[in-house]
């Protein structure tokens, strides 16, 4: 295991949010700082963080409470390079997935959000974090200009064809050709698990689709076993059109996807990581972390 | 206040799974075959809002992209072609978790809090099918009349805004409750009638304790003493000196009972064995904390504990399954986390005994439909383990129709406890007299009132309704979440769940540390108004639990509740003037001393007689003839779809099996991930290399020849399932788990006392397992009325023993799963093959009554899994299987399936002049399936030669990619089969369940 087996071993506790002076640019992994939101009934906090330190940057688990707390000035989340959306059952999923923990953020962290994003910052969101990023309108983020009140909702994550929450591997064809940050050098496939009742990936109008797809903003797909898009259950686990898993905006800094990065971070999370070591293709390190890394490298770039 | 109505439903262009979802469980289930269907959701806001502003509101939650939403009523489709429009809401006082969250997102849209709640039901427009049919979809399927409401429209209609309120507002009042001079008949009666559950002894030690006193009880104090005393919370049955008539006739006294004699003795020996070999070292005690606690704690590593409870929530189940099951989950985890001063949860495990499925026949009144039970609970437990954010690693389903009366429902939880917490060791807790009670999380309500003493008896037409409870994870999501930070932050010096027997057992229980507490219900946050001070004491209403705040901290850890919007409220103090004080504001309504409430129970001697019913056996001649008429590769084909061994896939994939990312050998593995997992491995900590190992052993069908040779198996399979996964042979624990129908003879229980005598021989099986193995019990729970009289039809449980084994690695990296790697590989059976198909699944798929039980010689199979664990040690095993329900046969069938490579191997060296069919199927404990390197084989063999090693044949290529299986005797071919066939058999959605 890296020699960070201990700073990883002892369970991460909350921290206190840095202080709202702007963020410097960063000269190694480790001034990048990541601020991963929790409470509410988010569950993933520990892989994300794990994640993210493994890539070698500094992380603070921080409950949005704490956040709110401060009043949501505008420059509330100036000292970071890097906003983690994660994964669980915000407020249950009552309503619809994400929908009321958006809602807050939307009515008291809003500005301070569209300033983060405005000033270059980098986000991702996973699972509970992507439907909270398309709740709020940062995803697929193409109608919001520079200096403006986030946006209304434009697309929507919306129940699996096959009701109800399903656990499985899928496999991503990743677009080398999307903007995206954090997919940049993966690919032309990436596996990881799959665990959601709300990912099929629906948009206002065809036009918007329209513009999606040009701008190349879907940098990954649900895919088949030869690495083809697919809209066929299992590989694909909800019916998303054209195997979409995940949006990026305009920029390619803020990223979304269903799936989760944050499973594969060790060899042995694969289910055929034996299979995978007898034939000698066992990686170093699992390959959702390049996820993670890429982030800390976008961040590292400016 | 006004009502607002709000409705939601999908764009007419975006697909409305549930609406797909409910179509489907009506054709299949009741052969309805609806045109259309679409679904809305309705929240019934009974809040202090205007209508301004409850039109933001529906702007802010419904959603802009794919729904449409009205305040009142949506269009109910053409006037020309109106639907069936039905209504699924809560009946009052019924935990609507969904209701709470909306009120938070009310709040949040209008920036300000609100008083009321938030009511929420279902719609669903029909198409296509006349009123009757949709009325009977309702009570069959969409509906439980004991929780839930339904409403049937026509349009056009005017929009209900009638919201199931609860509570009274008449004050609640303590009665006295006249013991003195009652006859036996009279008490008896009292206990019925107040379901106190208490017997005519036991009601005696009642009446004289307050004829001491020389006044009467209240009814809060009759009530505390029933939950305290209920089988469920004393154990009672486990704990009775029993006079006991073994097999040969021989009688003797089991003084302290079958639980001290047997289960705590097992544990005790094993710790004094590890003492005596020193195998310990200076790393302190193995076994950290057993039976103490609300869970078992043994050592880990440097930094954590592991920690491990099952818990059964059979009763509930029966009633509401989705409820009582998901209350099942999150209930057991309340039992890890209040372990110690705290524990992080790490893993779910369940497991279901239920009735068959596809049960056709007539039920008696007041059952629901198998395959309703077995839905209901699995989403329960689903929607409960994943909203918590705790993967599922193990879990079972086994099907007999003698639990289609009480479905037993296990559900455990293992946690991590860091070793140390704010200077002190997390394992003990240090609550002291002056110590403030707080009550934290859910509210208190009339659900789950008498939960404790309705599962102390068995099941009819009377069960008390609000004995269900329903779960809201998301509620005690956010409560562990803050005592987490509570516990890092020293914050509080002790906490325990608030299960069955609510306040009364929880404050009961942690009193007896300090030695007293005073307590003031008038404080207690209520759900609703009207609830008497009895009922607030003994409800068992979700989502609770009770801390112990040392004075000084009790402003930080209130404050920090509250940041965190979890409700938490001091409601008394922890004394030590040994008694147990309850007040309602002025009034005095329970006053109790702790050495009466905890040590008055009277002990009654019981007795135990073996005194089985005869049983007649099919000939071998019959046996024979009923094999012969059967090729073997259809035998084989057949077992892979008998209920009990089928994959299980099906419902599996809706658990979660990988949040927390740390999951190893997951609990589906081969190439399509379908064959369930020998046994589960997993990380426990981030960076950390060293794993938690799960494995399993349940054999309630070997019960009805002989539970002594039932509970030996159950250890040996849980033992056996962990080893082959790589699990240290010096680091295994256990969890014993008995649900067991009424072992007290009476007259609707005329066989109590052989029930009883299965009791002291399943436990001197367990007893002598554990020795064996070195296996430690460290928690458990029994459950002992197991039975359900409905319609004048007795329905009884076969004994039942869940033995749940947690092993350890050193580093996951060396784990192994059953699917065999490479051509080439050799593959061995370790242990020997005897006749032994009593009660199998073979004689299930034959219809016939077999005799030979398994023998488990644990003290001669222990040298086997030292030697196994050694080999595997030395890296000689590449791949290791247990042998368990249809024997070696379907053993190998996993094999191919998920390795989907050619196995080829002869039964010549199986058991001595067995047939092939009964080398294949019988269910021989103690034995292995293993393969190595062809290089390593001599190895191999010359370490576990001496442990009857068969050498069965090798892996092959397999045929087009796809696996296969072999079966040779004699130089002859008796079977080939393609994975393809296998896996058909094998898969439930081949069968239209």
């Amino acid at each position: 295991m890296p020699s960070d087996g201990h700073r990883l071993g002892a369970a991460l506790g909350q921290a206190e949010l840095r202080p709202q002076t702007p963020r410097s640019a960063p000269k190694e992994a480790r001034d990048v700082r990541v601020l991963v939101l929790t409470g509410y009934g988010l569950n993933c906090e520990a892989e994300t963080a794990a994640g993210f330190l493994r890539a070698g940057a500094t992380v603070d688990l921080v409950h949005l409470s704490e956040i709110l707390e401060r009043g949501g000035q505008a420059d509330t989340l100036a000292g970071y390079h890097i906003l983690a959306f994660i994964g669980g059952f915000s407020f249950g999923d009552h309503i619809q997935s994400g929908r009321v923990f958006a809602n807050r953020l939307r009515f008291r962290l809003g500005e301070a959000l569209c300033r983060f994003v405005d000033d270059g910052g980098l986000a991702l969101g996973v699972c509970n974090g992507f439907q909270t990023l398309v709740c709020l309108g940062l995803l697929p983020g193409v109608s919001r200009a520079r200096g403006m009140p986030l946006a209304a909702q434009q697309a929507a994550l919306v129940h699996n064809d096959r009701l109800g929450y399903f656990d499985t591997w899928v496999k991503l064809a990743v677009d080398p050709a999307s903007p995206c940050v954090w997919t940049r050098g993966i690919g032309p496939t990436i596996e990881m698990p799959s665990r959601h009742g709300e990912g099929k990936l629906l948009f206002l109008d065809e036009s918007l689709r329209d513009e999606i797809l040009a701008s190349r903003l879907v940098p990954v797909r649900y895919a088949d076993a030869s690495g083809a898009p697919t809209e066929v259950w299992p590989d694909n686990p909800n019916g998303s059109p054209g195997g979409m898993a995940g949006l990026c905006d305009p920029t390619g800094r803020i990223f979304g996807l269903m799936p989760h990065p944050d499973a594969y971070l060790y060899p042995e999370n694969h289910p055929d990581w034996i299979r995978q070591r007898d034939a000698g293709t066992l990686p170093a390190a699992g390959l959702g972390l390049r996820i993670f890394e890429n982030g800390v490298r976008a961040a590292l770039a400016g | 206040m006004p009502i607002y109505r709000l409705e939601i439903e999908n764009r007419p262009a975006v697909p409305d799974a549930l609406a797909t979802k409910t179509a489907q469980t009506l054709s299949a289930w009741l052969g309805l075959s609806p045109a259309r269907i679409r679904t809305r959701k309705v929240y019934l806001c009974d809040l202090d809002m205007s209508e301004a502003e409850a039109k933001k509101v529906l702007a802010a939650i419904a959603d802009p992209v794919i729904e449409v939403a009205a305040l009142g009523a949506l269009p109910d489709g053409e006037p020309g072609d109106p639907p069936v429009i039905l209504t699924v809401s809560f009946l009052p006082g019924v935990t609507d978790a969904v209701g709470k969250s909306v009120k938070t997102a009310c709040e949040d849209a209008l920036g300000r809090a609100l008083a009321g709640q938030v009511y929420t039901g279902t719609m669903y427009l029909v198409w296509g099918l006349p009123r009757a049919d949709v009325e009977r979809a309702a009570a069959e399927v969409l509906h439980n009349p004991l929780i839930q409401r339904i409403r049937i429209d026509a349009p056009p209609r005017r929009p209900d805004l009638s919201v199931p309120r609860a509570g009274a507002t008449q004050a609640p009042r303590t009665e006295i409750v006249p013991l003195r001079g009652l006859s036996d008949e009279a008490l008896e009666r009292l206990s019925r009638e107040r379901l106190l559950a208490l017997s005519v002894p036991e009601m005696h030690a009642a009446r004289d304790h307050f004829e001491k006193e020389g006044r009467e009880p209240t009814d809060a104090e009759l009530e505390c003493i029933a939950q305290t005393w209920s089988e469920h919370c004393k154990h009672k049955i486990f704990n009775a000196p029993i006079e006991y008539t073994d097999p040969a006739g021989n009688t003797r006294r089991i003084e302290r009972g079958v639980f001290k004699t047997y289960v705590v003795a097992a544990t005790e020996d094993v710790r004094k064995a590890r003492a005596s070999s020193g195998i310990d070292g200076d790393g302190g005690d193995f076994l950290v904390s057993v039976f103490s606690d609300n869970a078992g704690v043994v050592r880990f590593t440097d930094e954590c504990h592991l920690v491990y409870k099952v818990e059964t929530h059979n009763s509930p189940s029966a009633l509401d399954p989705y409820g009582g099951a998901m209350t099942g989950i999150v209930g057991v985890n309340r039992d890890s986390f209040g372990c110690g001063l705290g524990a992080d949860l790490l893993a779910n495990v369940w497991g279901y005994c239920l009735g068959k499925p596809n049960h056709t026949g007539a039920l008696p009144k007041g059952l629901m439909p198998p395959r309703r039970i077995r839905d209901g609970v699995h989403h329960g437990v689903i929607d409960g383990g994943n909203q918590s954010g705790i993967p599922y690693m193990r879990g079972f389903e086994l099907f007999d129709d003698r639990f289609t009366g009480k479905p037993l429902v296990y559900c455990g939880t293992v946690a991590a406890m860091p070793v140390e917490t704010a200077g002190r060791p997390t394992h003990e807790k240090f609550t002291a007299p002056g110590d403030r009670i707080v009550m934290i999380g859910g509210r208190v309500g009339k659900d789950g009132i008498h939960g404790a003493t309705f599962s102390s008896v068995e099941l009819n037409e009377s069960s008390p309704v609000q004995a269900v409870q329903i779960g809201d994870p998301i509620t005690q999501k956010m409560m562990f979440d803050m005592l987490a930070e509570a516990r890092d932050r020293g914050l509080y010096s002790g906490i325990t769940d608030n299960g069955a027997g609510g306040l009364s057992s929880s404050v009961g229980e942690m009193a007896e540390a300090s030695g007293g507490a005073e307590i003031d219900l008038a404080r207690v946050p209520l759900k609703y108004p009207g609830l008497a001070p009895w009922e607030i004491l003994v409800s068992e209403a979700q989502e609770r639990m009770t801390v112990a705040v040392p004075p000084d901290k009790l402003e930080a850890f209130l404050a920090l509740a509250a940041r965190r919007e979890v409700e938490a409220t001091e409601i008394g103090t922890f004394t030590n003037s040994g008694k147990l004080v309850v007040r309602y504001g002025e009034e005095k309504v329970c006053d109790l001393s702790l050495a009466f409430l905890h040590g008055g129970l009277p002990k009654v001697v019981r007795t135990a007689r073996w005194s089985p019913p005869p049983r007649a056996f099919a000939s071998a001649a019959d046996r024979d003839e009923a094999l012969a008429a059967r090729p073997l590769g259809d035998l084989v084909v057949s077992m892979l779809a008998q209920p009990n061994i089928r994959s299980g896939e099906r419902y599996a994939r809706h658990y979660d099996h990988e949040v927390k990312g740390l999951a190893v050998v997951k609990p589906f593995v081969g190439v399509f991930r379908d064959v369930p997992a020998t046994a589960t491995v997993m990380r426990v900590r981030h960076g950390r290399d060293e794993g938690v190992v799960l494995g399993e052993g349940i054999h309630p069908h070997w019960s009805d020849i002989d539970t002594h040779a039932m509970a030996l198996a159950c250890a040996d399979e849980g033992v056996r399932r962990i080893l082959c996964a790589g699990a240290r042979i010096d680091r295994m624990a256990a969890l014993d788990n008995f649900c067991w129908p009424d072992p007290i003879k009476s007259t609707t229980t005329p066989d109590g006392e052989h029930k009883l005598a299965q009791l002291v021989r399943a436990c001197e099986g367990l007893y002598e397992a554990c020795v064996a193995y070195g296996l430690p019990l460290i928690s458990g729970k029994d459950s002992m009325k197991n039975d359900a009289t409905l319609g004048g039809v007795k329905i009884s449980v076969p004994p039942t023993l869940l033995v749940s084994v947690i092993g350890q690695m050193k580093d996951v990296r060396c784990a192994l799963t059953l699917s065999p790697r490479a051509p080439g590989d050799v593959v061995y059976l370790l242990g020997e093959t005897e006749d032994a198909c009593g009660e199998s699944e073979l004689s299930r798929l034959l219809g016939l009554a077999l005799e030979g039980v398994p023998r488990t010689d644990a003290k001669r199979f222990a040298a086997r899994y030292h030697a196994f664990a050694a080999a595997h040690e030395a890296g000689l095993v590449r791949s290791a299987h247990v042998l368990s329900r249809g024997g070696l046969a379907v053993a190998l069938s996993h094999m191919v399936m998920a390795s989907e490579l050619g196995l080829s191997v002869s039964l010549d060296g199986v058991g001595a002049g067995l047939s092939p069919a009964i080398a294949l199927f019988s269910e021989s404990t103690g034995r292995i399936l293993l393969s190595t390197r062809a290089e390593d084989a001599a190895a191999l063999e010359a370490r576990l030669s001496p442990h009857a090693l068969v050498r069965l044949g090798t892996v092959e290529p397999g045929s087009s990619g796809r696996g296969y299986l072999r079966i040779r005797q004699g130089g002859q071919t008796l079977a080939e089969i393609g994975s393809d066939a296998l896996r058909r058999a094998f898969q439930e959605e081949s069968h239209a369940v």
